[in-house]
This record gives structure tokens, sequence and C-alpha cells, in this order.
């Protein structure tokens, strides 16, 4: 039988698109594994990017391993936290307001003692040449938020100015920087509320970052 | 067979564009044209992959029955897709970062399954792979050109952030057309890449009629001085 006879039969076809399926499978399965390595370092790479620009300075320990779980303003969200001789110095986190399109998800940063580090925006989805003012790219905007703490501004003044609050909006878009202003508060709040959890407190440290076992010296 | 290649190259490049002509593609065409880098980008992402698409479907046409040929070339395309996406993320992340989110809308693009079942399925592998080339060069010049439109008028600028998908040393080609422009966002929105579309392929059919009518007069004034 030849191939012009063979292409005919139901049996040759089902089997031909079968043994396609098979071969491109097998070619995922191997490209996956030559690239997840790489594409996990990346992504890595990109974290740790991202912690650097909200968290500047020096610390000792590897943000990306030091984790810890909570129950945030926006559901579970994933804290790092970075040390100088084993004490919590700050922490990153994720925070999500609600902007104009959707939501816009930050990275903040907060000093032991409540101050903003830094904030960028990681996605948003609001109106481009309106809404991205967000972006360090598109404006300054988004540093207004450095060294900022509750208590400065007040707690009522923690708004955009048409709300009354301390910060600007931008021409024609005032949703999107309340989102954004929110979910900082938001985040602070949260940073007050855990605060012992967070800086690691309820366990006491020594010095060298180990916890003391039983007897004092 | 010079002749055939030069066809193909015609095709590809003007007479069937897929952007201009065929009007296929057309969702990474709105979704990604808000600048010249992205529509570039986009084109050549899926330069590549028509290329090797159409190749392994020229290479197995007459294996494949007619019965099951489409989710055979189906399967073989989102493969190829999924091959780029991962390959660029691991090792061109950068890219990845500015393109990521439109590969996979390479899939949603006709043009590709277009062009294995017009072209590939009946032709050898190299004009099939010449086929697929020309196929999408004319794709990322109709993308590029869609883009640069939309963004001049959108932004005032030119090949933003080119250095991002070409390396440092294209970053000559980020120009700021209009200084201290305002931008027109109408232009950066997807009705602007509506807007946009429908003017170049007005202006496409101006071009070809123009073309047509001098090649007619060209005929037409031919005959007459062989009477003489």
């Amino acid at each position: 039988m030849n191939l012009e006879q063979l292409r005919g039969k139901l049996f040759y076809q089902g089997a031909s698109l079968g043994g396609v399926a098979l071969i491109t499978t097998a070619a995922l399965a191997l490209a996956d594994k030559a690239t997840s390595a790489d594409i996990a370092a990346a992504q890595a790479r990109d974290m740790q990017q991202s912690l650097t620009q909200v968290l500047p300075g020096q610390y000792d320990n590897d943000l990306l391993k030091d984790t810890l779980l909570l129950e945030g303003p926006n559901g579970e969200v994933t804290v790092y936290r970075a040390r100088k001789v084993g004490r919590v110095e700050a922490v990153v986190f994720k925070v999500s307001g609600t902007g104009y399109a959707g939501p816009i998800d930050c990275m903040m940063g907060i000093e032991r003692n409540g101050h903003v580090t830094g904030v960028r925006v990681i996605k948003h989805k609001e109106t481009p040449g309106l809404g991205d003012k967000i972006e360090p790219a598109k404006s300054r905007w988004i540093y207004e938020f450095d060294s900022k703490y509750l208590g400065d501004p007040p707690a009522e003044k923690w708004g955009v100015k048409k709300d009354g609050g301390e910060f600007d909006q931008f021409a024609g878009a005032t949703i999107t920087p309340r989102g954004v202003v929110k979910a900082v508060k938001s985040g602070l709040e949260f940073f007050d509320k855990q605060r012992v959890k967070l800086l690691d407190e309820g366990v006491p440290r020594d010095v060298s970052g180990r916890t003391p076992e039983g007897g004092k010296p | 067979m010079s002749n055939t290649y030069s066809r193909i190259t015609r095709d590809g490049l003007w007479d069937n564009n897929v952007v201009f002509a065929q009007v296929l593609g057309m969702c990474p065409t709105m979704a990604v044209t808000s600048t010249a880098t992205n529509g570039l980008g986009m084109g050549l992402a899926t330069t590549a992959v028509l290329v090797a698409a159409n190749m392994l479907i020229s290479s197995i046409r007459h294996v494949v029955s007619d019965e099951v040929r489409i989710p055979v070339y189906i399967v073989i395309i989102a493969t190829l897709v999924t091959l780029v996406d991962v390959s660029i993320n691991a090792w061109a992340h950068d890219l990845y970062k500015v393109l990521g989110l439109y590969i996979a809308l390479i899939v949603a693009n006709c043009a590709v399954l277009g062009r294995a079942e017009a072209f590939a399925a009946k032709n050898p592998i190299l004009p099939s792979g010449m086929d697929g080339l020309m196929m999408g060069l004319g794709f990322t010049f109709a993308l590029t050109t869609i883009g640069a439109v939309r963004e001049i008028l959108g932004a005032g600028t030119l090949f933003a952030d080119a250095h991002l998908l070409l390396g440092q040393s294209f970053s000559f080609m980020e120009l700021k057309l209009i200084p201290d422009y305002k931008g027109f966002l109408l232009m950066v929105l997807p009705p602007g890449g509506f807007l946009a579309l429908g003017f170049l392929i007005a202006l496409k059919r101006i071009i070809d009629r123009r073309r047509a009518a001098l090649v007619e007069a060209v005929q037409v004034a031919a005959p007459a001085v062989g009477c003489h």
C-alpha cells in the first residue's frame, strides 16, 4: 500500500495526528527542561531589582529567602525582610489599590521606624498618557511618598489634594493617584498593626542573629 | 525559478501584504502598534514563527492527510510559538519584558495558519520558507508603519525605547520629533489603531491605482507607436 492510499485511511489519519502531537509535546518538554532554570534565575533577578528600587541601601541578608507570609490588606502577602546584623531594618511587600482601569499593584518598602523607603508601581492598566504618570519613567510623582509615614502627613491628610489631602493628582486623572495613595496608606497601616511580627520582635535575638537557647550566660 | 521568488517577494511585501491587503492578524496589529518599536518587535517575532512554520509544514505536506491537516498545522504553530516564548524568556529576558505579553498573541494571528494553508501546504520547502520570510517582513513593515504613525501623532516621538528591543547601540533611533508635544491620546488608544490602519489601507489603494493607471497608459501608448 503506498502513501497515497494510506492517507485516506481513518487509522492513518488518527495515528499521524497523534504522532505530531507526541513529537511536539516532546519538543515542548525538552524546551521546558532547557529553559526553566534560566527563566527562574531571570525572574529572581527581576524581583531583586524591584526590591532594591524600593529599598535602597546595603543589607547583609538575601531578601528573597527571608520571607514571611501574613494576612495583609489585600489577602495574603509575602513580606521580604532586610536585616543588618540579624536585626530587621526594613520590610518590602506588595500592596494593591483600585485605579481607573483595574487594580494597581505596587511594591513598597518601609523602614523599621515606619518611614516609607520607596514605592514603585509594578503592574497597572491605567490610560497611557493620563494615568501612567504613576510610573517613574513618565513622572516623578511616585517619589512623593519617600520618607513619609503615618503622621506625616496626618491620617486625614493621606489623600490626593482634591480630597483635602496632601498628595498631588494629575491633570485629568484623579482616580489613579487616589488608588495609589490609598494602597500606600493601607500598607503603612498593615505595618503598624503587624509591627511585632514583621520586625521579628516576638523572639529576642542576640547580635549574631541566633535565638538564645535556655539559660543566661 | 527566480521569477517565482520575485513574485513571492512582491506579494509578501506589498501586493498581498498581510495587513494592508489581506487584512489578517488584526488582533496583534491593534494590540501592539501604539509605538513603532513594539510593532517592529512583534513583526520580527512573527516573522521567525512564519518562516519556521511554513518550512515545517511544507516538509510534511505529503504525509498529512487533508482530513487532519488543520489540527496538525495548529499543533505545530502553537508549539513553535511556545518555543519562541520560552527561549526569549530564558535567554533575552529584557526583550521578553517588552514583548512577553504579545508573543502568545502570535498563535491568534490567523495569518500564520493562512500562509500554511494557502502556500506551504502546496509548495516545496524553500519557496515556502521564502514566502514565510516575505510575508513576515511585510507584516513587520505594516506594523512598524502603523506604530510610527500612531506614535508620532500620539506622543510626538519615534522608536521610543528602541534600545530595550535592539540593544544600547540602537538608542540613536529614538527620536523626539515634536518638542513639548502634549500628546494626542486618541491615537495611543485602540481607536487610533483603527484610524491609522484605515488611512494607510486607503493610501495603499491610491498608490496601487496610480500604478495601474500608469501601466495602462504605457500599454496603450506602445501599440500606437507600433502603428506608425
